[in-house]
């Protein structure tokens, strides 16, 4: 191929990305090193934006809870979602009838978006009318009907369970893939050693999947950093409307979208620079790093 | 052993029912009257009522809204195809110097997060003239798909015998020939792929209209349905029929295209 016609074909991709992927993500991490007034960059402010993100009311105050929902979150999630989609994935390999339409049926509301899936449930938890109390209600368990996304207690715990929900047919096609890449070989051998069901997953299976684990949890760490759209349509943006749970539910991808457009003031380019430039080191720096861990355990297992 | 199955099949088969039941309510209720909706939440309908779908399409403007959404996804995915397709042909087909470091240099866009650079994309836009307009939203949008579509149709680029392209070579077909009749048409699985799978997520796209659309006429569907919750909130139907209007497209392109679909999802896992 020549020189000339390989440049003309990768140009116009390498002009839209740069351009419009590239450019603006150094730009944030340039921009949150120096003053802003409005859109007019004023002095150099070298660790300025950061330390006001840590001083300046409200986001003082904000910060800091909005991480440990932001990590309770990913915790949660983990937990209820990828536990649960492990468990199912692995049925799903040893029983095949209707194994196709289950996972189907699994997978749609992934598709649906976190928007949609956030109001839909807002409606089904609603406590004046909503359909869940009803139901309920309907069955005798009245009492337990609660205004679910309103009381501070319940409210994030929902928010992971409704991401849960939506986000389950990930985890179930993750692992189903991995399960079905697996070589028989390593079950049969344990299984002519007397292995029963249990000892083969905990002992063989399981330490197979530990690099699709690996993956899935590095994806769901990235996922819970940018979660923003399910707690906006299930909260509101301050997560304090009239029956919000005065901001039991705040996590970072919130926070950085408040900061950026609503509450950064004249300086909101800076600000919300510096907290964007912090969440990517975060966010990349454990990915980064776990992605090695998991690569060099994926090592010794071959 | 037997025991073990039930209780393993009446699980898969309830969560298939806690899966697919708030779906359900969605369409029971967008098809019976408010009133019935909000005395009796759960309950079959008396009677098959579309009004609620008249009221989101024409009163709440879901035409626009759908119009729109359609234009910027299909807009942008299509640009990104149009992009990516000759770059991953060259990164996928051919080493030359610096090839190795072009390819990290698009993969790594994969981790990015491309939303933590809405300010510098909102004033990038603006000096373009392209803050509240669709067309910003296409090339965000397409920027934002590169390294995924990069990454697939390089991969299966890579995997194309050797001989086709020879033989067209020494037919006498030029570069471009080569590309576009013989070896483009070889990956139609592959932009399959892309298409279904970069389809979601910008239909479901919420944070880049929010920031970078102004006025009601240009909204795609996620920023207009906030404008609708909030100006509909106690008609509940018709909420439930907004929903299932954001919903359906999706639900079709999942039953026409799962193969793609669970492709894209599982990219990368088989190796």
């Amino acid at each position: 191929m020549r020189w000339r016609v390989a440049f003309w074909f990768l140009l116009p991709a390498f002009l839209l990305y740069t351009v419009f992927t590239v450019y603006p993500l150094l730009s944030a991490l340039t921009d949150s090193l120096w003053q802003w007034e409005g859109t007019a960059r004023g002095g150099f402010a070298g660790a300025g934006n950061f330390t006001s993100l840590f001083t300046t009311f409200p986001l003082n105050r904000q910060l800091g809870p909005a991480f440990w929902h932001t990590m309770a979150f990913f915790a949660g999630t983990m937990l209820v979602q990828n536990t649960f989609g492990l468990l199912v994935a692995v049925l799903l390999v040893e029983l095949p009838v209707a194994r196709r339409f289950l996972r189907t049926v699994y997978t749609v509301p992934y598709l649906i978006g976190g928007l949609v899936v956030g109001y839909l449930w807002s409606l089904l938890l609603s406590p004046t009318f909503g359909p869940l109390n009803a139901g309920l209600d309907a069955v005798g368990l009245g009492s337990l009907a609660r205004p679910w996304l309103g009381d501070p207690a319940t409210a994030l715990p929902v928010v992971i369970l409704v991401n849960a929900w939506q986000y389950i047919g990930f985890p179930v096609l993750l692992f189903g893939a991995a399960l079905a890449g697996l070589p028989p070989e390593y079950g049969e051998a344990a299984r002519v050693d007397g292995a029963n069901a249990g000892q083969r997953f905990f002992r063989v299976t399981l330490p197979l999947m530990l690099p699709a684990i690996g993956v899935v949890s590095i994806l769901t760490f990235i996922g819970s950093m940018n979660t923003f759209e399910l707690v906006y349509s299930l909260e509101g943006a301050q997560g304090n409307q009239p029956t919000g749970p005065g901001g039991a539910t705040d996590v970072l991808g919130l926070i950085f979208y408040r900061v950026a457009f609503q509450e950064g003031g004249t300086n909101a380019i800076g600000q919300s620079s510096a907290l964007a430039a912090l969440l990517f080191l975060f966010t990349f720096g454990i990915a980064v790093v776990a992605n090695r861990v998991v690569r060099r355990r994926e090592a010794s297992l071959t | 052993m037997r025991g073990w199955r039930v209780a393993g099949y009446l699980l898969l088969w309830s969560y298939a029912a806690v899966a697919v039941a708030p779906l359900i309510v969605m369409v029971i209720d967008s098809l019976r009257p408010n009133t019935e909706v909000l005395s009796r939440p759960l309950a079959l309908p008396t009677t098959v009522d579309f009004s609620s779908y008249a009221t989101a399409w024409t009163q709440a403007s879901f035409s626009t809204y759908v119009r729109n959404s359609v234009l910027v996804t299909v807009g942008a995915v299509a640009l990104d195809v149009a992009v990516s397709l000759p770059a991953s042909y060259v990164l996928g087909r051919f080493r030359f110097r610096g090839s190795g470091v072009l390819i990290a240099y698009f993969l790594a866009g994969l981790m990015l997060p491309i939303r933590l650079g809405i300010l510098p994309i909102f004033y990038l836009l603006g000096s373009m003239n392209l803050v509240d307009s669709r067309l910003g939203l296409v090339l965000v949008y397409a920027a934002s798909g590169i390294p995924f579509s990069v990454f697939i149709m390089s991969a299966f680029f890579r995997g194309l015998p050797r001989e086709l392209e020879e033989a067209a070579r020494i037919d006498g077909a030029g570069e471009f020939r080569v590309f576009a009749r013989v070896m483009a048409p070889l990956v139609k699985p592959a932009i399959a792929t892309v298409v279904v799978f970069r389809f979601v997520p910008l239909w479901n796209d919420f944070f880049f209209p929010l920031v970078l659309l102004r006025t009601t006429d240009r909204y795609t569907l996620p920023v207009g349905l906030t404008q609708f919750f909030g100006e509909f909130q106690t008609n509940w139907s018709a909420l439930f029929a907004g929903l299932v209007i954001a919903t359906v497209p999706l639900v079709v392109l999942f039953l026409v295209a799962t193969k793609q679909i669970v492709e894209g999802l599982t990219a990368g896992m088989g190796r």
